[in-house]
């Protein structure tokens, strides 16, 4: 069933006055529980507005934003109940750490929620170790870690309110390599174990087709696209002209098919070595 | 020591303040780099190898507690000739929000050749002449809160082109933008780079930018681990992924399949890709 619906959700920023601008026009689509969505489109495409009105830091104002089948907003003195369904990672979310040890701060969420210290701790302590995070870290002062650690205690604080829908804003920016991947797989890794619903925004294409079961794609406040990832990043032209991309393996291959060859969409590099290999098999000679 | 660089710094360490009751540890640890004037280099290395640190040596940000940094001969260390280093090299950082000051994209570029007490009329002329070098002037009278990220780091660009600096060094520029963005930014400063022959030191976590380099200089644990052309450092596919970096997928690709068996070379783009593949592939017409 769906865990999150969209009817005609509409967003206008100062509506009424001389300056408003429709950031979000008239989205609908629904997303099933346990799925791993992809989030895409330029700077000013309308997706980080459009991500607020899930968990009701924004208030539509047209339309409707619906959660297991419930409007949001049908008593708005409910809302605080929505943010602990649909936790939020903005981001660089270590900007917003505060705690004096790493624990402290994790446990602040589920705090908050009314749940007992000791519940609390136990819920961070489990976010902690989702996020690889280990025992030793609890006890530090979140300040003298490092920028990835830093960023994987902030997550940790979200996940521990156990939310059913996970949205994380840019979770990798500014990350290494290195770093990308970890995070990347720890955030998988809990998507498959918790089975909840997981929204990642990205700019980067390849976080996206590494992760996602369907991606929406955000242009000019319109819903572009929404479809199963391979769908969307075979349609690398419109994407383009959207000032978006597909991941570098994936075009290379849709650049082969272009020129005649039969090779299908990929989207890691074991899909274009599978897709390439019965090809390569036929042809120059081995060495 | 030689001093045919534009910037030179010899056997440069560095450590921050340690906290109290813990032991200094160095972030560099004896970096030699030389930058020619006119090049343009990328520094790559994973979070904490030392590349920021080593960013901001180059226009006396941080000073070496070992070892030196020449910038155009000037040593960083003498008070003396810091306006002159900071005139000659300019930083752009990675978030535009922190570098932007005034309310109008015009009086933000303006703000550094009033403060180094340009007259008026020239200020007028180099702040066009900048925002038109990163495509912004149609811009000039805007907000800058209200440009996107692409465009605000081009701002911030201009803001340095303005006070017509010899290098511009930028530590991670497009980490906060979107593709369409991080193309404006390269573009303009690959554009400043063969135009205006400014020397550009450009630190990167994508792999795609610094294959567009002169030349890559990889750091790690405080050292440099790798230093050359892009091909020669993107080839070692192996060295860079044990030490936490990345290659475009282009070389990974053709790597994997070189350890297959199939004679590839090493490539470092789409297009290089494409073509390798092209080349080997049987002829369309023979595959069914």
């Amino acid at each position: 069933m769906a865990v999150i619906e969209l009817k005609n959700l509409t967003y206008t920023y100062g509506e009424g006055t001389p300056f408003c601008k429709t950031a979000v026009d008239n989205v609908s689509l629904s997303i099933e529980q346990g799925e791993f969505i992809g989030v895409i489109g330029h700077t000013g495409s309308g997706k980080s507005t459009l991500i607020q009105t899930l968990n009701g830091l924004l208030r539509p104002t047209g339309g409707q934003v619906l959660l297991n089948g419930k409007d949001i907003w049908a008593e708005p003195k409910k809302i605080r109940e929505v943010r602990f369904r649909v936790g939020m990672v903005f981001q660089y979310p270590e900007h917003q750490l505060f705690e004096e040890t790493v624990l402290k701060d994790i446990a602040f969420g589920p705090g908050n929620m009314g749940l007992s210290p000791q519940e609390a701790e136990e819920r961070a302590r489990k976010a902690a170790a989702f996020v690889g995070l280990s025992e030793d870290f609890l006890s530090k002062s979140p300040f003298e870690l490092s920028g990835g650690e830093k960023r994987r205690v902030a997550i940790a604080g979200v996940i521990a309110m156990d939310p059913d829908v996970l949205v994380l804003d840019e979770p990798t920016a500014g990350l290494d390599p290195m770093g990308r991947d970890v995070l990347l797989a720890q955030i998988t890794s809990y998507h498959k174990t918790r089975g909840n619903t997981v929204l990642l925004v990205s700019h980067s294409m390849e976080d996206i087709a590494r992760t996602a079961d369907r991606i929406l794609v955000m242009n000019s406040s319109h819903m572009a696209m929404f479809g199963p990832t391979k769908d969307v990043f075979a349609r690398g032209a419109e994407l383009e002209e959207m000032g978006l991309r597909v991941p570098q393996i994936t075009k290379i291959l849709a650049c082969l098919r272009e020129r005649g060859w039969p090779v299908g969409t990929a989207l890691t590099m074991e899909e274009a070595v599978r897709e390439l290999l019965p090809l390569l098999e036929k042809g120059g000679v081995k060495a | 020591m030689t001093e045919n660089g534009f910037i030179n710094a010899q056997d440069v360490m560095f450590a921050y303040e340690p906290e109290e009751g813990r032991e200094p540890r160095n972030v560099l640890d004896g970096v030699t780099i030389s930058i020619q004037r006119g090049e343009f280099v990328a520094l790559l290395g994973h979070n904490g190898s030392g590349k920021s640190t080593m960013a901001k040596m180059f226009n006396a940000m941080l000073l070496p507690t070992e070892g030196k940094v020449f910038v155009d001969g000037m040593d960083t260390v003498d008070e003396a000739v810091l306006y002159e280093i900071r005139r000659r090299v300019g930083l752009v950082l990675q978030n535009p929000d922190n570098q932007l000051v005034a309310s109008v994209v015009e009086e933000d570029v303006a703000f550094g050749p009033e403060n180094l007490g340009i007259p008026p009329e020239e200020i007028r002329v180099r702040v066009d002449e900048a925002l038109k070098a990163v495509g912004m002037y149609d811009f000039r009278l805007n907000a800058p809160y209200k440009l996107s990220g692409g465009q605000k780091q081009r701002i911030a660009i201009a803001g340095i082109i303005a006070m017509q600096p010899d290098c511009i060094v930028l530590d991670e520029p497009t980490a906060m933008l979107d593709p369409r963005g991080r193309s404006e930014v390269l573009e303009t400063i690959h554009r400043l780079n063969e135009e205006k022959g400014i020397t550009i030191v450009l630190i990167t976590h994508y792999m795609d930018e610094a294959v567009q380099a002169g030349r890559v200089i990889v750091m790690d644990g405080g050292h440099v681990l790798l230093e050359g052309g892009p091909r020669e450092v993107f080839s070692q596919v192996e060295l860079l992924k044990k030490h936490q970096l990345d290659v475009p997928q282009a070389t990974e690709l053709t790597y994997r399949l070189q350890g297959m068996g199939f004679p590839m070379p090493c490539t470092l783009t789409t297009e290089e890709c494409v073509e390798a593949l092209a080349a080997y592939l049987p002829p369309v017409q023979a595959v069914p």
